[in-house]
């Protein structure tokens, strides 16, 4: 360590130190603790810097994007593109209605299968599972989420779909293809590409995110109230449902908008297996598009300012949509901690 | 709660100690046991039980599932020219190489830019600015990009990089993916210096030494298999990511050491190999999918074991 600057040489006479330490120091020792505040400055504030720069990367992508939107924006108005359902290159009509609706449809399939499992798994890993199982089960489950999007992509395309068109699609056709309402949901070819098997595929994504969330609040309950519960003749099941969940109830909505967060942005995997039809389906076993499957597939390719512009537009959407599920999954999280007493 | 209505015998058990009342309390027991509503509650629990165990039956399904079809596919087109052949023609056969190097350098380059980046700002988020309003606004917005869709990235970095250079290239994708880098490096070192006792800093400034020592020397030390494990996790997530280069990095056929140019990588090759007729080029596109999860999966399984270090010393 570096001398003690300041207190030590200056202090010669017990009677007066305050005053003494006061004394500015000279000399060597001076020169060398001047230094030392410089480099404290210049370390704090290289810190700070790279922290804003964190921080000013969202404004930017926020900025970039709108900037790139504009020409469209300008062309069509906001709600004007997110209600069509135009995508023309040629006659340069454009909108964002399609890619909306898949994006939405292949989420809600994604949480409908996703949560339920996710709930399952967390209450397993809590309540259930033998200590010494714990630790390799949970690695397990987030090593789902390890596994790069491309390659669940690979598999959906390869292995899942061929499977749902052979097996599972004309099942669901036959049994809930006849309900009222719903039942045109299920109708159609079974091609095995589209909405509903992004939808699975999303749905296995997400279940490491959501569970994850899910095992740390339940694991947050204070054991004295599941202790007591126990004690007046609770079941297990009656204990995570009447006391865990309730007590939990924040953090689990915080973890599922988390997951939805990422199943509404997920692109590659959804890209492989939704088939690049620009065509609204009342039938979820339909070829469809999602904002980022779009994205990926034409944004490449695409010449000329207002198609580049419109796919621009599109990320927007996108980007906000995703913005605001994060956001309020952050902040029911953060809830949380606040509740528990703890710092972020 | 219900649970009072259920078994309540016992106390009739322990108050009469006379055999016959016994019998009787024995029955009442029994009684209640084979109610209805205690079967039903015990149904209830079972069937809840059961189902639990099922879900997580079906995570590990698919977790297996997906490596098994890796592993099937992959080994059979896992020979050794896919490591000494560029990426073919359609027809021919080739290998993974140009693919393989660009992905490593993009790699190499995205971490070096990123890891710094973020390991600064994770360290001003919690040794500088703690509670302060713009740290917890910096901690909220990284929180955000942690999440944020990586093909969002994409589009950024090519407004902000390729539109201005005029065309793509190896550069830009390294900078996608050092932007998707960074927020995993904040939250884990921030994470990771926050278990660093205080006491140990306060040590270091008793005697003297100036606030940046105190940090560099003493609590990134004590923090550093943890900040490993962050930098460790963003190579993972990094090596994987596809969509973020799509309009970045591109893809080039060829074997090409050039960043400034596009530059063939690994998940692109796949994405294109895999949506294409020709078999040979699906075997590859296989071939490079196992490699690429083997890389991941083990750069998981490394980090988790550096962690555990961290939390041991």
């Amino acid at each position: 360590m570096s001398a003690p600057p300041t207190v030590a040489p200056a202090a010669p006479a017990p009677p007066a130190p305050v005053g003494a330490a006061l004394v500015p120091p000279q000399g060597r020792v001076a020169a060398h603790a001047r230094g030392q505040r410089y480099a404290d400055r210049l370390f704090q504030g290289g810190t700070l810097f790279f922290a804003v720069l964190v921080f000013s990367l969202l404004a930017a992508i926020l900025l970039s994007l709108y900037w790139g939107a504009l020409p469209a924006l300008h062309r069509f108005g906001f709600f004007g593109f997110a209600r069509s359902r135009a995508w023309n290159p040629v006659t340069k009509q454009f909108g964002g209605l399609v890619d909306i609706y898949g994006t939405l449809v292949t989420s809600a399939i994604a949480m409908l299968f996703g949560i339920p499992i996710s709930f399952g798994i967390a209450l397993f890993v809590t309540e259930l599972c033998p200590r010494w199982l714990k630790q390799p089960l949970s690695t397990a489950i987030e090593l789902l989420a390890a596994i790069p999007s491309i390659i669940y992509g690979m598999w959906g395309l390869f292995v899942l779909a061929p499977l749902l068109a052979d097996h599972v699609q004309p099942w669901m056709t036959d049994h809930l293809g006849g309900w009222p309402l719903l039942g045109s949901l299920f109708q159609g070819p079974p091609l095995g590409i589209g909405m509903f098997t992004a939808g699975i595929i999303l749905a296995v994504m997400v279940i490491p995110f959501i569970s994850a969330v899910m095992r740390d609040v339940f694991e947050s309950v204070p054991a004295i109230l599941k202790e007591s519960t126990y004690a007046v003749g609770a079941t297990t099941w009656e204990v995570v449902s009447h006391i865990v969940l309730p007590y939990a109830r924040i953090g689990v909505a915080g973890g599922i908008m988390l997951g939805l967060g990422r199943a509404l942005g997920e692109t590659m995997a959804v890209t492989f297996v939704i088939g690049n039809a620009h065509e609204l389906n009342s039938s979820l076993f339909m070829p469809g598009n999602t904002i980022s499957s779009h994205l990926a597939n034409e944004f490449s390719e695409a010449i000329g300012g207002l198609y580049t512009s419109s796919l621009i537009a599109l990320g927007l959407i996108l980007f906000i949509i995703t913005f605001i599920v994060l956001a309020f999954s952050k902040l029911l999280l953060l809830r949380l901690q606040r509740m528990e007493g703890r710092p972020s | 709660m219900a649970a009072a209505d259920g078994p309540e015998p016992p106390a009739a058990f322990s108050e009469n100690g006379e055999h016959g009342e016994h019998a009787g309390a024995h029955a009442a027991y029994a009684e209640v046991y084979s109610s209805a509503l205690y079967r039903r509650r015990r149904w209830t629990n079972r069937v809840a039980l059961t189902l639990s165990v099922a879900t997580m039956a079906i995570g590990l399904f698919f977790l297996a599932w997906i490596l098994w079809t890796l592993a099937e596919r992959g080994l059979v087109a896992l020979r050794p020219v896919v490591f000494t052949q560029s990426t073919p023609p359609p027809g021919s056969a080739g290998g993974l190489i140009n693919a393989i190097a660009g992905s490593l350098m993009m790699t190499v380059v995205g971490i070096l830019v990123g890891a710094p980046v973020g390991i600064m700002a994770g360290t001003y988020l919690s040794e500088f600015g703690k509670n302060h309003w713009f740290a917890e606004m910096a901690r909220f917005v990284n929180d955000i990009l942690l999440s944020a869709p990586s093909i969002i990235i994409g589009l950024f970095v090519y407004a902000v990089i390729v539109l201005r250079m005029g065309h793509f290239s190896g550069w830009a994708g390294a900078m996608a993916l050092a932007i998707i880098a960074i927020p995993i490096v904040v939250r884990t070192t921030e994470d990771m210096l926050h278990l660093v006792p205080v006491t140990l800093r306060e040590a270091a400034a008793a005697l003297g030494a100036p606030r940046w020592k105190v940090v560099v020397l003493i609590a990134f030390r004590a923090a550093r298999s943890g900040i490993l494990t962050g930098v460790l996790l963003a190579i993972a997530r990094v090596s994987g990511e596809t969509a973020p280069l799509l309009f970045t990095a591109l893809n080039n056929q060829f074997w090409s050491t050039n960043m400034n140019a596009p530059i063939a990588n690994l998940p692109m090759v796949i994405f294109q190999f895999a949506m294409s007729p020709y078999t040979d080029w699906v075997k590859l596109a296989w071939a490079g999918s196992l490699l690429i999860t083997l890389s991941v999966l083990l750069l998981n399984i490394v980090a988790r074991i550096v962690f555990r270090q961290q939390k041991a010393g």
